[in-house]
């Protein structure tokens, strides 16, 4: 049945439009422009200025840091169109979202799919608020490409869950609040003895270590669980379905891995030519001095180009309803550029791009020894590139199984 | 695949079933063994005419449907896939922007609606040597009372055996200039090159070719139009090349899927699974950087020649690797004459070579980007 058209589409964008603009006008401290926006840091917090913190609770009580979400949970509930005009706008005013983190990422998108009304009502709010910080509990030590093969027990005690085992590469764990897990609740079948459940950080059992990493930093943890005691609310969807459920989870944790595309800024806003020229030098024609490596520069630049053209062009697919192919490569691509573009740097640098602390070492360089030692994990965590590989040649390709 | 209009996909769909049915890889083959110097059949470049092809970067006032750059690369992809023997691309694309950027009224109520019903074929002819060289061009278009005359030899002119008329860049005294130049005036001889692909490059020779006032299209100092010119025609060949890559890669995982050794289907291997994962992804960002480009040229954006660059040379980088593994993967039988991965090998080189390899764009996007 035909409708009748009362208001003109584009009309109402350009209301949205101002709506937006009123309200970011309002709303967003402009001392705010130009600053790191350490909210969405796994440290979050406790870096944060009071205006920071206020410009977070605006847009959280406003719902526009999870904007296509739906209202009733707390969420924006804008149109694909309406989100792209408040982005618009948000760039203008040099504005940046300080909702963020693992549960906007990864678990939101899960628990609108696969929880229950309760669930929703109860976890998704503070998501969109930012209050709530959430980890990955995923990862075990003998259980990292293969995941399914994961061992943390998770036993039905009749008006409870008690969980025991250990947890690895646990982001954000030291100051985490929640934790989304996978955890086995049958031993006699691998996938379907998986199940997906949510557990309170400070609850008694919960143990967390920082691991040391080879860049210096420790935002990785091990957690252990010791006769943890789990609410039987906690679990979502059901019993045993916890690999459909987490391997949902990792499409939006690669998607939003990849970089998107937003890769392609650098040091300070710096492309490597910038910084070729002025650790190298130009020729009489202004070009790089060394000629070798402007050409590794502009490969890289050019596959760089490539890559954000198919962010773009998957983000357009999947608006416009299609299966996006193109989707499966993101990860992989964006974890070859990110480390490409650390290594010419570095390169460029020389030992500059080696020093690991003290005053002869400016800002730029010490953040490349540190962001390059870092980028090594892009290529392991979330799906190491072999794992992606074989999702594609499998799922995409439709090859068989290797033996 | 960027996001399609309707008009668009009914074209993609319809060249799609046209090529498939109509114009297999054993179509080529045939065009191949006949050896002619033309090297297209006339009755598929017919059929393509009439079903609009020739017409859709040409506004309705000439003839066209007017359906933009994205459109027209739509159907180079699909007739590129089974190697499609035509000179679609060259007339209907490269030739045809020439006109369309800088063209007088005159000259495109000319020669538009020859173009649009495939009545004439025209060709693009600015190399003068067997690496693609828009800076070193030496022909010659000299004033002579109201008209010119030209001289000089072009290299590898595509569909140059067939051309009803050429576009030819010549120095004019005041910089390069784009002419027209009917193929059937006097004083041009034209000599066909067997290359590997079996298609028309032709040498082309001007001996004093007299032409009217009204040969010159846009002005005497048009070497920003002959960049403009070229940057279209790069970014047909690189639609071809996508289509090329799309069926080379579709091919060899239909054999990896079928062949057996050891007692175990190849695709099993996992050695050859991530070598067809790294295909597929280098294909999907060749797609992007192929539509980029059409998209930039249909919005008349400003970074056309970026994209275009971007796009040719990501094209050149994946249809190689593709053309090479589709032989490697095959085996003794990709070796053979009677198989067809060969025919994707030797057109695939012609087309990496043809106006700018990666190298060539590589560095033309540096200088771009000032690096």
């Amino acid at each position: 049945m035909a409708t009748i058209e009362l208001t003109n589409p584009a009309d109402a964008l350009e209301a949205f439009r101002k709506e937006a603009a009123d309200w970011l006008a309002a709303n967003f401290p402009k001392s705010l422009v130009g600053k790191e926006n350490v909210l969405a840091t796994v440290e979050g917090e406790a870096k944060a200025d009071p205006e920071a913190k206020a410009w977070k609770k605006a847009m959280g009580d406003k719902g526009w840091g999870t904007p296509t979400w739906p209202k009733a949970y707390g969420g924006g509930g804008l149109s694909f169109k309406e989100s792209r005009v408040l982005q618009e706008e948000m760039a203008k005013v040099g504005a940046w979202n300080p909702i963020g983190g693992m549960g906007v990422m990864m678990l939101g998108p899960t628990l609108l799919e696969f929880a229950s009304e309760e669930q929703k009502q109860r976890h998704i709010p503070p998501i969109c608020r930012g209050e709530i910080r959430w980890c990955q509990g995923y990862s075990e030590p003998g259980a990292g490409s293969d995941l399914a093969s994961l061992q943390t027990k998770c036993e039905d005690k009749g008006d409870h869950y008690l969980i025991n085992g250990q947890k690895t590469w646990t982001s954000g764990g030291q100051w985490a609040d929640w934790c989304f897990a996978l955890v086995r609740t049958d031993t006699s079948k691998k996938h379907e003895g998986i199940s997906f459940i949510l557990l309170d950080m400070k609850t008694p059992g919960v143990e967390v270590k920082p691991i040391r990493m080879i860049s210096g930093t420790s935002p990785f943890c091990e957690t252990f669980f010791t006769d943890v005691k789990v609410p039987k609310e906690n679990l979502v969807g059901e019993l045993g379905q916890g690999w459909t459920i987490g391997k949902r989870l990792l499409q939006h944790e690669r998607t939003n891995l990849s970089g998107g595309g937003a890769i392609n800024r650098g040091q300070g806003g710096f492309s490597l030519a910038d910084i070729a020229k002025h650790y190298i030098g130009v020729d009489s024609e202004g070009r790089i001095a060394d000629a070798e490596l402007r050409t590794k520069i502009i490969k890289h630049e050019m596959e760089a180009k490539a890559f954000g053209l198919t962010a773009r062009r998957v983000m357009a697919e999947s608006k416009s309803g299609g299966v996006s192919l193109a989707s499966s490569i993101l990860k992989n691509v964006g974890a070859r550029i990110t480390q490409e573009r650390a290594e010419l740097t570095l390169e460029i640098m020389g030992m500059n791009g080696l020093g690991w602390e003290g005053d002869g070492f400016n800002a730029a360089e010490l953040g490349a020894t540190r962001g390059w030692l870092w980028g090594k994990a892009v290529s392991i965590y979330g799906g190491t590139t072999e794992i992606q590989n074989n999702v594609v040649a499998k799922r995409i390709l439709g090859m068989l199984d290797h033996q | 695949m960027a996001v399609l209009n309707e008009e668009q996909t009914m074209l993609r769909d319809m060249a799609r079933e046209w090529s498939k049915n109509e114009s297999p890889v054993s179509a080529f083959r045939k065009v191949r063994d006949a050896g002619q110097a033309i090297g297209f059949d006339p009755a598929a470049f017919a059929a393509q005419a009439e079903m609009g092809w020739t017409g859709v970067i040409i506004p309705e006032a000439y003839g066209g449907s007017d359906f933009g750059y994205l459109s027209l690369g739509l159907v180079l992809e699909e007739t590129g896939r089974t190697l499609t023997a035509s000179p679609l691309g060259t007339t209907a694309l490269a030739a045809t922007s020439a006109l369309l950027l800088a063209g007088s009224e005159a000259q495109k109520e000319a020669w538009l609606p020859k173009i649009a019903t495939g009545e004439i074929i025209a060709a693009l002819a600015v190399d003068e040597g067997p690496r693609h060289n828009p800076e070193k061009i030496e022909a010659r278009a000299e004033k002579s009372g109201d008209g010119w005359v030209l001289t000089g030899e072009k290299a590898f002119v595509a569909e140059g055996d067939s051309a009803h008329l050429f576009v030819v860049a010549a120095q004019t005294g005041e910089g390069v200039g784009l002419f027209l130049v009917p193929g059937d005036a006097a004083g041009i001889t034209r000599k066909p090159r067997k290359m590997v692909d079996a298609r028309s490059h032709a040498a082309i020779h001007f001996d004093g070719v007299k032409l009217e006032s009204d040969a010159l299209i846009g002005s005497a100092d048009g070497a920003a139009l002959l960049d403009q010119v070229l940057d279209r025609a790069r970014a047909g060949v690189a639609a071809e090349m996508l289509g090329m890559a799309v069926q080379a890669f579709e091919d060899t995982l239909a054999y990896l899927k079928t062949r057996e050794q050891f007692g175990e289907i190849l695709s099993r291997f996992q050695a050859l699974q991530h070598r067809m994962a790294h295909q597929f992804t280098q294909i999907e960002l060749m797609r992007s950087a192929v539509e980029g480009a059409l998209e930039a040229i249909d919005a008349n954006r400003e970074d056309i020649a970026e994209l275009v660059s971007l796009s040719k040379a990501t094209a050149c980088d994946t249809l190689h690797l593709v053309s090479r593994e589709m032989i490697q993967l095959h085996g003794g039988i990709g070796m053979t004459d009677e198989h067809h991965a060969g025919f994707y090998l030797k057109r695939a080189r012609i087309l990496e070579n043809a106006w700018g390899n990666a190298s060539f764009h590589r560095e033309r996007y540096a200088r771009l980007r000032v690096y």
